[in-house]
């Protein structure tokens, strides 16, 4: 995702597995409950005396733990290294950051995966339909377990900004600050079509049996591939595609077939290629429903300012993309009016730029001053050490 | 430069400690941090550039990016003690919406505009027949961002129109103190270069407290023609 060299500086990280056994299962929307409850985890940086620099980071769809250290699968750099780490907007020598797998994900966290204790065997389908807010309770739980009492901030992109609204919905108490990145206060019918067409394509691979791949020792490359190349799309721009392919050919004249001639093709196949190496097809049915099934303002009445009503004592920072088409600006506007209308006090910003949605992982310096501008006041007013930058 | 630190003392003055603020194209922040770093105000700003926003988050404001225009409707009633528009109301597409939302979501809307009626502007279009470039106007008319201005009589109109009491009126002139005055006397509309309001509703001032001399002394207005409503001081 990143084109910036790993962060060589030496950072204090911790995390690796919290296991919550039988006893404490993870109350789900559906009415389940799922036990035990694994949560994959790493943290940067060290909990200060009165335990009031700890920031939760939320992860987007695809994304893991693997913040700003380098990712075991891959070996590329943290997702969001660009921000996280000495002397960037998240500088862990200041705070203590968080940044836990999704329950319904494949990086450690009890998934679809995982095995169901009553059988031994991955769940596939038989694990229950998870949701933004169930993500949101096991990371409650997580942050509790790691003697979190409040959090300084809790902070997301895309679907971890869809997650930073629930923890504002759900544990107002526990919150001081809130950032919330090109995110969506609901998915739109269009983002739900988007979704459906990426799971079609993992079902429709032979290869996916009914969920059961696992068992079988297949899995279906092939469909998850298609769906990642499609969501691949939504998370750029018009402009991002032209300007860095074009109509560029792979190489000299047409090849008169159905080979990769051009340079987007070979790129979109090069994404679904590299992803199914590190992703779940049945994570990635899982965590698309989770994400079509958010809806805010439906949990609330269908009023959204009624979900931040208790919301009031907490700082909100929104931010959009001028060219993001998949949660598009209108988006976080509602969010920020939904804030101002529950007289919460928020900070707007929509950043101009042309590279869509995935812009908050990419070389933004408005986001970069931005994100260090409101942590750093925020900082201040909660009296962390150095709190002006 | 003087007009607005003129402007913003004054403001600095009217605002009660630890109100909730609301300042509509806050620019980079400079009222909405003073105003938070003296009185202690809860404070959120709405500014229209991406830079100003930057500004007002790298100082620690609450700020949203957004259009007066279009996007004041959204905040709920009385959420505010204060709602101040700086020198911006002539710039609005539709200043009589503005004003009137001002007063929907704030107790009180403090408001500066350049005059038209001050007598330099009324001097240049007699003499030379051109538009006016003053010292409050300082822009050629093809560029001049004002798209709505008004004298003081077309604005004390405006408020009588509107339902809203001016409980205190100053005139900024450049490079001199504020001079309290009744903004409803002709000659104030000749030599005020720019006013500064302090409004309410009218049904509510009557029943809330409102301070007294927020300028100072002023003469008690004279009455001009008896149907007018006009501008009252409350007596204590």
């Amino acid at each position: 995702m990143t084109a910036q060299a790993p962060i060589t500086t030496a950072i204090e990280t911790g995390g690796g597995t919290w296991r919550f056994p039988a006893s404490q299962p993870l109350r789900l929307d559906s009415g389940a409950s799922l036990a035990p409850l694994e949560i994959a985890y790493k943290t940067y940086g060290k909990l200060n005396e009165t335990k009031s620099n700890a920031v939760l980071v939320c992860h987007a769809l695809t994304g893991d733990q693997h913040l700003a250290s380098t990712h075991p699968v891959t070996g590329k750099p943290g997702w969001w290294s660009r921000v996280v780490g000495p002397g960037l907007p998240l500088d862990p020598e200041r705070y203590f950051i968080i940044c836990s797998n999704v329950v319904g994900g494949c990086m450690g966290t009890t998934g679809p995966a995982s095995p169901d204790p009553k059988t031994g065997e991955p769940y596939a389908l038989s694990f229950p339909v998870i949701t933004i807010a169930d993500m949101v309770r096991a990371q409650a739980m997580l942050v509790e377990a790691l003697g979190v009492e409040t959090l300084f901030a809790v902070v997301g992109g895309s679907m971890g900004g869809m997650q930073v609204l629930q923890w504002a919905a759900d544990y107002p108490e526990k919150l001081f600050s809130a950032v919330c990145i090109a995110a969506a206060p609901r998915h739109s019918a269009q983002n739900i079509a988007f979704h459906e067409v990426g799971r079609q394509a993992v079902m429709a691979d032979p290869n996916w049996m009914g969920g059961d791949y696992l068992k079988a020792g297949v899995r279906p490359e092939k469909g998850l591939a298609v769906a990642r190349m499609a969501a691949h799309i939504t998370y750029l721009s018009e402009a991002a595609l032209q300007r860095k392919f074009g109509r560029e050919l792979q190489r000299d004249g047409l090849s008169w077939g159905f080979d990769a001639d051009f340079q987007v093709e070979s790129y979109l196949r090069h994404q679904g290629a590299s992803f199914v190496d590190r992703f779940d097809a049945n994570s990635y049915l899982y965590i698309t429903r989770a994400l079509d099934y958010f809806d805010l303002a439906a949990q609330h009445g269908g009023v959204l300012a009624n979900a931040f009503a208790k919301a009031r004592g907490v700082k909100f920072c929104v931010l959009s993309f001028s060219s993001d088409w998949l949660y598009p600006t209108a988006e976080s506007r509602d969010i920020v009016r939904a804030l101002n209308a529950a007289g919460c006090r928020a900070s707007f910003v929509e950043i101009e730029s042309d590279k869509g949605h995935d812009a908050f992982f990419l070389d933004e310096p408005q986001l970069d001053a931005t994100l260090r501008g409101f942590l750093a006041a925020q900082a201040q007013a909660r009296g962390l050490n150095g709190g002006l930058a | 430069m003087s007009i607005v630190r003129e402007d913003f003392r004054e403001i600095l003055r009217l605002v009660r400690p630890g109100a909730r603020v609301l300042d509509v194209g806050c620019g980079e922040g400079e009222l909405l941090e003073m105003l938070t770093r003296e009185k202690r105000v809860d404070g959120q700003g709405l500014e229209i550039s991406p830079e100003g926003v930057s500004a007002c988050l790298a100082r620690g404001l609450a700020v949203v990016q957004g259009d007066g225009d279009r996007d004041l409707d959204h905040f709920p009633t009385r959420a505010f003690d204060y709602a101040i528009l700086s020198k911006t109301l002539q710039q609005m597409r539709e200043p009589r919406h503005v004003l009137s939302e001002l007063l929907r979501i704030a107790d009180q809307a403090v408001i500066s505009l350049p005059n038209f009626g001050h007598w330099k502007v009324r001097w240049a279009l007699l003499s030379r027949g051109r538009m006016p470039e003053t010292g409050a106007l300082p822009d050629p008319w093809w560029a001049t961002p004002n798209i709505h201005l008004c004298t003081l009589r077309d604005f004390t109109a405006l408020c009588d129109d509107l339902g809203l009491r001016i409980d205190a009126c100053a005139a900024l002139d450049d490079g001199r103190p504020a001079r309290p005055i009744d903004p409803r006397k002709p000659i104030e509309n000749w030599r005020a270069e720019t006013a500064l309001f302090l409004l309410s509703r009218k049904a509510e001032a009557q029943a809330e407290a409102v301070p007294r001399n927020l300028f100072g002394e002023v003469e008690l207005p004279k009455p001009e023609a008896p149907a007018k409503p006009k501008a009252r001081r409350k007596k204590k």
